[in-house]
């Protein structure tokens, strides 16, 4: 095995590749709810649509969108790995724990919430992106984004899952975050602060501006 | 040692070796003090049993003085139960209340095989040393105190790094049974001191790969290890492990 295999296939290096695209996937998380969060402007989806079609056409960004593609696999796929290697490092489980006297829940549930988001991964981009891309292979026109918001985000249903994916995604970024710096190596008394106090408010802005989306369509504060 | 008046029940694990596989006992144990430290309440209890021809409970213990890391007993769900800072030895009775329900078991770790009862076998954590947890030099008469200047927020640093008593606990803690504590200790004590400079990537990347040979899991950051750490070595090592690590993937000679 060469020194790169080995070092990108040792624990270290499994929990770097999962630092290096949650951190990438993090950035993602900084565009998608930026553009979005153009609806908020109430102009019948004028600004949003204008950076969707942006975003959907501009050959770098379609580009970049396969190493999005990647990224999500990638730490997915190493996440899977991850927990089984975990798991099969304790072929006996306790009788009895008290996790929660030396740790947090949602620390010790990065693959339980992983899952959850990878579920609502599924149902958004079949709602969204995949019919979005099919089309746009298919006849080269793109879908009308924000119609289609409107329309699937009056069903109640639809929008507690998409609240229920961001409680996910929140409790994931809120050990993941920080966690993506210590896997790195970056933890010191000098900058722990400030990594904490950023992960803390990325992990509440990010999911409450996302949750508010299908809220505030499906109440019609925006049409 | 006064007789005490707790009553008590112990939910033990039996398993009388490797290859068998194991199950809780209950035994009722009457006159305890809190006074008495856990393995004391343990001898008291294998007392008991050999009086009534049974097999005692084998447990770890050597110094009973909280410094060598051999009592190791899951105790109501935490490594060396649910004192802060202190091995088994060191939690007293006076922790529980009379009439509790203590339940006993084992480390859990595939790499930690379950010897007999609760002993554990930890001879990973030896191998993990033997890859690279040493400086070697020529052995010879002692050097002059304060030879080699230390500064002495390094000094402090290494030698908080090196209380490890390498008892298992992180291990035992972690929900992913990793060592990485542990070996982080042991990997920062000696990069942190001119003496370990020489070794210093290659004790790195051998340490690290022994640990993951012996089948620890990996870290998912949650700090649990340092909580439960008898020593309370702090989890700032275990992120200069991954710095040490790293950096030594990147520019050692090893290809």
């Amino acid at each position: 095995m060469s020194w790169f295999t080995q070092a990108l296939t040792s624990s270290i290096g499994k929990k770097l590749i999962m630092s290096l695209t949650g951190l990438f996937l993090i950035s993602f998380l900084v565009i998608h709810a930026t553009i979005n969060a153009m609806i908020f402007y109430n102009d019948g989806g004028e600004t949003f649509s204008h950076w969707g079609h942006f975003m959907g056409t501009n050959p770098i960004i379609r580009t970049l969108e396969i190493g999005l593609v990647l990224g999500f696999l990638l730490h997915i796929a190493d996440g899977l790995w991850l927990t089984k290697a975990n798991n099969d490092a304790r072929p006996v489980k306790y009788a009895v724990s008290n996790a929660s006297a030396n740790s947090k829940w949602y620390s010790r549930s990065m693959g339980l919430l992983g899952t959850l988001i990878l579920i609502f991964l599924v149902i958004h981009t079949s709602h969204f992106w995949i019919p979005n891309r099919t089309n746009q292979f298919a006849t080269g026109e793109e879908l009308n984004l924000y119609q289609m918001m409107l329309d699937i985000f009056q069903n109640v249903w639809v929008v507690l899952i998409y609240v229920a994916g961001c409680f996910s995604l929140f409790w994931h970024l809120l050990h993941g975050f920080e966690s993506a710096f210590k896997s790195l190596g970056l933890y010191h008394v000098k900058y722990n602060g400030a990594i904490h106090f950023v992960g803390v408010a990325f992990s509440i802005v990010i999911p409450v501006l996302f949750a508010l989306m299908p809220i505030s369509i499906f109440f019609g504060w925006v049409y | 040692m006064s007789a005490g008046n707790m009553r008590l029940t112990l939910k033990v694990w039996r398993q009388s070796n490797t290859n068998t596989q194991g199950g809780f006992e209950n035994y009722n144990l009457d006159g305890v003090s809190p006074d008495m430290s856990f393995l004391e309440m343990f001898d008291i209890l294998n007392e008991q049993l050999i009086e009534e021809n049974k097999e005692p409970v084998a447990f770890d213990h050597d110094c009973r003085e909280g410094i060598c890391g051999m009592c190791s007993m899951f105790i109501n769900g935490q490594p060396h139960g649910p004192l802060k800072g202190v091995t088994t030895c060191q939690l007293h009775m006076r922790s529980f209340q009379d009439g509790d329900t203590i339940t006993v078991e084992p480390w859990r770790a595939g790499a930690f095989p379950v010897i007999k009862d609760l002993v554990v076998d930890r001879d990973g954590f030896d191998r993990i040393i033997s890859a690279g947890g040493f400086v070697s030099v020529n052995t010879g008469n002692a050097q002059d105190a304060n030879n080699l200047p230390i500064a002495k927020e390094d000094a402090d640093d290494a030698f908080s790094a090196a209380a490890c008593i390498g008892c298992g606990a992180c291990v035992a803690a972690c929900k992913n049974a990793s060592a990485m504590l542990f070996v982080s200790a042991k990997i920062s004590q000696l990069a942190l001191l001119p003496q370990g400079q020489a070794e210093r990537s290659i004790r790195a990347e051998k340490m690290v790969a022994q640990m993951d040979a012996e089948g620890f899991g990996n870290c998912t950051n949650t700090h649990a290890c340092s909580a439960e750490c008898p020593k309370e070595i702090s989890f700032e090592n275990i992120a200069r492990m991954n710095r040490e690590y790293l950096g030594a993937k990147v520019s050692s000679k090893a290809v």
